[in-house]
């Protein structure tokens, strides 16, 4: 396959800076189609053109300045708690019990403020330490305990569930209104502040990711455990420190719930069906789901192509539940394209020992044409 | 031997390495579940030495070496290192005292970058950050240093090098961990002729920088390009140290193989008796293999030898359909057939007994009764109604004893018990033909005999039989033929009884010429994928 | 917990065997009775004593008849867990089953034979589509059961708007809370009567080739594809068994619950508690349906005698919770220190 070069009027900002051994503009070019959050990206780009030119049939506008600002707070939601989703699935883990971690900490932020606007930081604080205690215990019990993950968090999941139902059965008012008004209303010129809350956190988690030794260190238990148990990393401590960020990104999600409702309420998690449509989300990023490889800037990518499908859903006045459908449908497809790409990528199995089957000449010819 | 003769043959290799030795192992046994491996090993290395181990399949050099890492630890016995006596109970705790080991199978990551790989666990830090220009700096300056001919770039995914550029990468993972003793097991297995010779240039480096490298190997060749002594091992034992100046190779394979053929085999079948051939593979090819030309007769035993990684068990699977031939045509009882599963090679009356029993052969978790008939379970309705199964019986036939009873699930029997099973398993089948990949490995001495009477039995009742070796006296004792495998090829055929030797040379191909042309081969490959690689950007 | 006779060690030479007494028989033979039966009896007996009416052949009855759901889907994710996979979608299914039942019939008694029909096609629909993804397709099971979950909850959603309509017939109902007259116990529950066939054809099954199968393929599908298995085949096979049994609880949760949307709402995850409660274990290849049945009997007394501990109904989601997470812990410790 040749290379087409590349049209230059679609990147004009990084093209000007062209100089060096390769100009920017080519190099951002094979970021853009070599690599797999690029090609998300540029996937996200297509799905845009589409829903819009469908929308645009149907005589509306998905591209307006409001139903942009609606996107991007739809994304806030799912996003933050698809950054934390990405860290567990890049270290081969997962956790189911982000949806009810929602539901909860949105309440004990209700409980907490009670009302007033003096209480704003100890409820902020409250919902943290929620979150870090509950991301501890996943953690704890999938390490120690050797219990697959998916089964510990859906364990832990219920017991939340549990607390939640036999305290709580509607909706908890108290969410000071100052919190409501800021984090939840409030604007910073054109942007929601929410907006800049999504993109505080993604660029955390990957700087994090890129430049911490817990990033580093994440990738390689995700890729294998042993091998970075003989190279000395502390596994145990990566994965625990994953599920607590994790857990507190979904109490970050809770908080933003709790200041758009201005209230806590026990079923605002699972209604959002925020475990699974966060794993989509990370699963659409290109993330693989079995550990270690992945960008959290590809998740972010996999939410707007979700929240740019809601948008159109909306648009077209496709019933609610018909969405739902959908969106199941578009997990497993994601799934099964990655699985599929993946399985050629896994041939290319290091190392040629007698045992590995004969790879070792497929995996030469295969390096020297990468 | 006599202690005093080992310290004098120890002192004659001291003096070529001056000073006294970084390395010293003393008595090292090592027994598993009451099997002795080791039976008491003294090895010494000093810096700046390369002191290869050589000796035949199971004479304990892997085990050796695994307990020198810190995988095993050893039962009685001692290591030194600089003076200081060390005990391993992981293997990070033989790495920070400055071992390493390179196994065949690399310890690496491949979606990280050659930089991640190398300083994993110990990333520099600015900081907080990870300081990733230093990490790539520093493996940049580290690959210059012994690897100057093959740039690789600190930035490249570990998974889009060749094995050859992999392994570079495990030795700066090795030299950025300040190792002092290296331990290299069958580095050359998997590389192309051009990249051997690289390799060795690696290793000269090192030698250069005062590291201690112990260096495993069968090809006798590479052992005399850079060792200063050789150990070598037999059995458990070590039959001598030798400094590689004094020996020649000839005397070494007779060190290496001279045992006493004590060892019972059963006798081989009448060749006059010899049936029809079963399975013909004309030019068959995989992306391993090439110009597979062979025939299996009824009531033979053909035995396969080659070194690791020489297409061995590839063969086996491209028989049996696990990875089947791309190329080429198969015959059974000359008619071509197609078999592109097991399923389909199962129908056909092909049973393999896999070199790796336990993740190949056997439902661990499952009983004796069910493991049995597994094969049988998996034929098809109408064949299987024509062959009533009675695990009684077959356990009988492969004389398995099990104080457990049917019921007993395999993981709790003796390798020996669950290798009857796995045959049990294919007589279930009635197979017209059973490829056997390592019969014998991790077997213990008194159960093989067992297992080679089994085999022959089967050839004796007229079914063909082809049985993958690495233990010679094994292969020769075992085999009315002998193919002998080198690089994806049939490198050659003997006929009953070979002496070691013989087969040692069609294994490693000792004469050059062959070697020669290949390599020329490799260049000019190299040069068009290059030239190729010029053309596409 | 775990079914697996206890290991007897096998050494190259019989070293001090002597031959066990009485006493030791009878103790080894306890001891080779799964935990999870103890659990039960135990837990029958305090609840017995507590009310005296469940000692009673009707009260004893009423108990296995409202197990009885949750049982065979025990049995049926057993064969998924055992042959290495989940199924999350049964819930889901359960609920399909309740609301399509009621809305197609609608209360009429003609159409009931039909829509069981119906409903065993789709039952049979969902598990080919699970088992078919999830073993050609390679995406792992719980995603593709999640996936399923997902889509089938919005479909009945979809199809009833909201809220179900419609109404089961009573001749579909009396399936699940109807019975035949017998003389000295009252009343012999139908549901009773199929749980009982359930796990006779399961154990059945499980002696036959395609149980072996499945216990091979759960405990190492590379053998068992090398040994000639159709690893795919059975894998897909378990998914649809699996997909059956939820048809057969939703209709006898149809009997007794009535048509809502929440039917079947956390069943997959209660019959995956019961099952490992049993001594399934997770990634396949060792347990005993029966067990795994008998996890879904204590699983719902645990239930009862919460409940007359004055515990409230949504504790019994932690309880759920706690009981998974040490029987896979227990279990996972002790497959550890058997190897």
């Amino acid at each position: 396959m040749t290379t087409s070069t590349p049209p230059v009027a679609q990147h004009p900002g990084p093209a000007a800076q062209g100089g060096s051994q390769r100009s920017a503009a080519s190099r951002f070019w094979r970021a853009l189609t070599k690599t797999t959050t690029g090609q998300v990206y540029l996937a996200l780009i297509a799905i845009l053109v589409i829903c819009w030119a469908v929308v645009a049939i149907k005589g509306s506008n998905l591209l307006t300045i409001d139903s942009i600002t609606d996107m991007l707070i739809r994304s806030v939601a799912l996003g933050i708690v698809a950054a934390g989703q990405t860290l567990v699935i890049i270290g081969m883990s997962l956790d189911l019990s982000v949806a009810w971690v929602i539901s909860l900490t949105s309440i004990v932020a209700a409980v907490v403020m009670d009302g007033s606007n003096g209480n704003i930081v100890p409820g902020i604080l409250a919902v943290l330490a929620v979150g870090a205690a509950i991301g501890l215990a996943n953690g704890l019990i999938i390490t120690k305990l050797r219990v697959n993950p998916f089964i510990a968090t859906l364990g832990v999941a219920l017991i939340i569930q549990s607390i939640i139902e036999s305290n709580w059965d509607g909706v908890v008012e108290g969410v000071a209104k100052g919190f409501e008004n800021s984090l939840g209303y409030s604007e910073i010129g054109p942007l929601p502040i929410a907006v800049l809350l999504l993109a505080a956190v993604y660029l955390a988690v990957w700087f994090l990711l890129r430049y911490t030794r817990f990033g580093h260190q994440l990738y390689a238990v995700g890729g294998s455990e042993e091998v970075s148990k003989l190279s000395g990393v502390r596994t145990h401590r990566v994965l625990i420190t994953a599920h607590v960020i994790c857990a507190v990104c979904a109490a970050i999600t809770g908080l933003y719930l709790a200041s758009r409702l201005g209230a806590g309420s026990p079923l605002v998690g699972t209604d959002g069906g925020y475990d699974l449509e966060s794993i989509a989300a990370v699963v659409l990023g290109g993330t693989y789901l079995l550990g270690g490889r992945g960008s959290v800037l590809g998740t972010l990518a996999g939410v707007f192509i979700l929240a740019i499908l809601d948008s159109t859903f909306n648009a077209l006045e496709v019933n609610a539940f018909a969405k739902d459908v959908v969106r199941g449908v578009i997990i497993i497809v994601a799934v099964a394209a990655y699985s599929f790409r993946a399985k050629g990528r896994r041939v290319r199995k290091i190392g040629a020992g007698p045992a590995a089957t004969g790879n070792a000449p497929q995996t030469q010819t295969q390096g020297a044409n990468a | 031997m006599s202690p005093g003769e080992e310290s004098r043959e120890a002192a004659g290799g001291a003096a070529t390495a001056t000073r006294s030795p970084l390395l010293q192992m003393r008595g090292i046994k090592k027994d598993f579940l009451g099997v002795h491996v080791l039976h008491g090993i003294d090895l010494e290395c000093a810096a700046g030495e390369v002191h290869a181990i050589v000796g035949e399949n199971g004479a304990g050099k892997s085990t050796l070496m695994k307990i020198l890492a810190g995988v095993y630890t050893p039962s009685a016995g001692e290591i030194i290192i600089d003076g200081t006596p060390q005990k391993f109970n992981h293997p990070l705790e033989a790495q920070q005292a400055g071992v390493s080991i390179i196994y065949q199978e690399f310890n690496l990551l491949p979606d990280r970058t050659v930089a991640e790989n190398v300083f994993l666990g110990r990333e520099p830090k600015k900081g907080f950050i990870v300081d990733r220009a230093k990490m790539e700096r520093d493996t940049a300056k580290l690959l210059h240093e012994f690897a100057p001919d093959d740039p690789i770039a600190p930035d490249e995914l570990v998974g889009r090098l060749s094995v050859a550029q992999q392994q570079t990468v495990e030795i700066a993972k090795a030299l950025s961990l300040d190792s002092k003793i290296l331990v290299m097991d069958e580095p050359t297995a998997s590389l192309a002729a051009h990249e051997v010779e690289r390799l060795f240039d690696r290793v000269k480096r090192l030698r250069e920088r005062g590291m201690a490298i112990l260096y495993i190997s069968h090809r006798l060749k590479e052992i005399f390009e850079l060792a200063q002594r050789i150990t070598v091992l037999k059995d458990g034992n070590k039959v001598k140290t030798v400094n590689a100046d004094e020996v020649t190779s000839a005397e070494l394979v007779k060190l290496m193989v001279g045992r006493e053929l004590d060892q019972y085999f059963p006798p081989r079948g009448d060749p006059s008796k010899r049936g029809d051939v079963k399975l013909r593979v004309r030019g068959g090819a995989t992306e391993v293999l090439s110009n597979i030309d062979l025939d299996i007769h009824a009531g033979e035993i053909l035995g396969v030898a080659g070194l690791q990684g020489s297409g061995r068990t590839e063969l086996a699977r491209a028989i049996f359909g696990a990875d089947p031939f791309l190329e080429g045509t198969v015959e059974i009882d000359g008619k071509p057939v197609k078999i592109n599963s097991p399923k389909q090679a199962i129908a056909h009356g092909i049973g393999f007994v896999s070199e790796d029993r336990k993740t190949e052969g056997l439902t661990l978790a499952q009983s004796i009764r069910d493991n049995v008939a597994l094969a049988w379970r998996g034929l098809a309705r109408g064949r299987r109604s024509q062959l009533s199964i009675n695990v009684k019986d077959l356990c009988q036939a492969v004389e398995l004893r099990s104080r457990g009873g049917l019921g007993q699930e395999v993981r709790y029997l003796s390798g020996g018990n669950q290798q009857k099973v796995v045959i049990a398993k294919w007589l279930a089948t009635e197979p017209q033909l059973v490829i056997f990949d390592e019969p014998t490995r991790g077997i213990d001495v008194g159960a093989k005999a067992g297992i080679h009477d089994l085999i022959r039995g089967l050839a004796n009742e007229g079914v063909a039989v082809l049985m993958i070796s690495s233990e010679l006296p094994e292969v020769i004792g075992m085999s009315d033929r002998i193919i002998v495998m080198r690089n994806g090829q049939i490198a050659g055929e003997l006929p009953a009884g070979p002496t070691e030797a013989e087969i040692m040379f069609l294994a490693t191909g000792e004469e050059d010429i062959e070697a020669k042309t290949e390599a020329d081969l490799a260049k000019i490959q190299e040069e068009l994928s290059s030239a190729g690689e010029g053309g596409k950007s | 917990m775990s079914t697996s006779a206890a290991p007897v060690p096998e050494g190259p030479s019989g070293v001090g065997e002597g031959a066990p007494s009485a006493l030791q028989r009878v103790f080894g033979a306890l001891r080779a009775i799964p935990v999870v039966w103890y659990l039960t009896i135990v837990l029958w007996v305090w609840i017995a004593a507590i009310n005296p009416l469940f000692a009673e052949p009707s009260g004893f009855l009423a108990y296995l008849k409202q197990a009885a759901p949750l049982a065979i889907l025990a049995a049926g994710a057993f064969f998924v867990l055992a042959s290495g996979e989940f199924d999350l979608s049964v819930g889901s299914l359960v609920t399909v089953c309740v609301v399509v039942a009621a809305a197609i019939s609608d209360g009429d008694p003609s159409k009931t034979w039909p829509v069981i029909a119906l409903l065993f096609v789709i039952g049979l629909i969902v598990g080919l589509i699970n088992g078919v993804v999830t073993t050609i397709f390679r995406v792992p099971s719980f995603i593709t059961t999640l996936a399923m979950l997902l889509i089938l909850d919005g479909a009945v959603w979809l199809y009833t708007s909201g809220s179900p309509k419609g109404a089961l017939a009573d001749n579909f109902r009396e399936i699940g809370r109807m019975g035949i007259e017998v003389p000295v116990i009252d009343q012999l529950p139908y549901s009773v009567i199929i749980l009982v066939a359930i796990g006779a054809f399961s154990a059945w099954l499980m002696r036959r080739h395609f149980g072996r199968q499945v216990l091979a393929v759960g405990d190492n599908d590379r053998a068992a594809a090398l040994s000639g298995i159709n690893v795919t085949r059975v894998r897909i096979t378990a998914f649809v068994l699996s997909a059956l049994s939820a048809v057969i609880a939703g209709i006898l949760l149809g009997g007794f619950a009535g048509v809502t949307a929440q039917v079947g709402q956390g069943l997959e995850f209660e019959a995956i508690t019961a099952a490992v409660l049993g001594g399934t274990v997770l990634g396949g290849g060792r347990g005993s349906v029966i067990n795994a049945m008998a996890g879904a009997l204590a699983l719902t007394a645990l239930f009862s005698w919460l409940n007359l501990q004055g515990v409230s109904g949504a504790f019994e989601d932690a309880v759920e919770g706690v009981i998974i997470i040490a029987a896979v812990a227990v279990a996972s410790y002790r497959l550890r220190e058997g190897s």
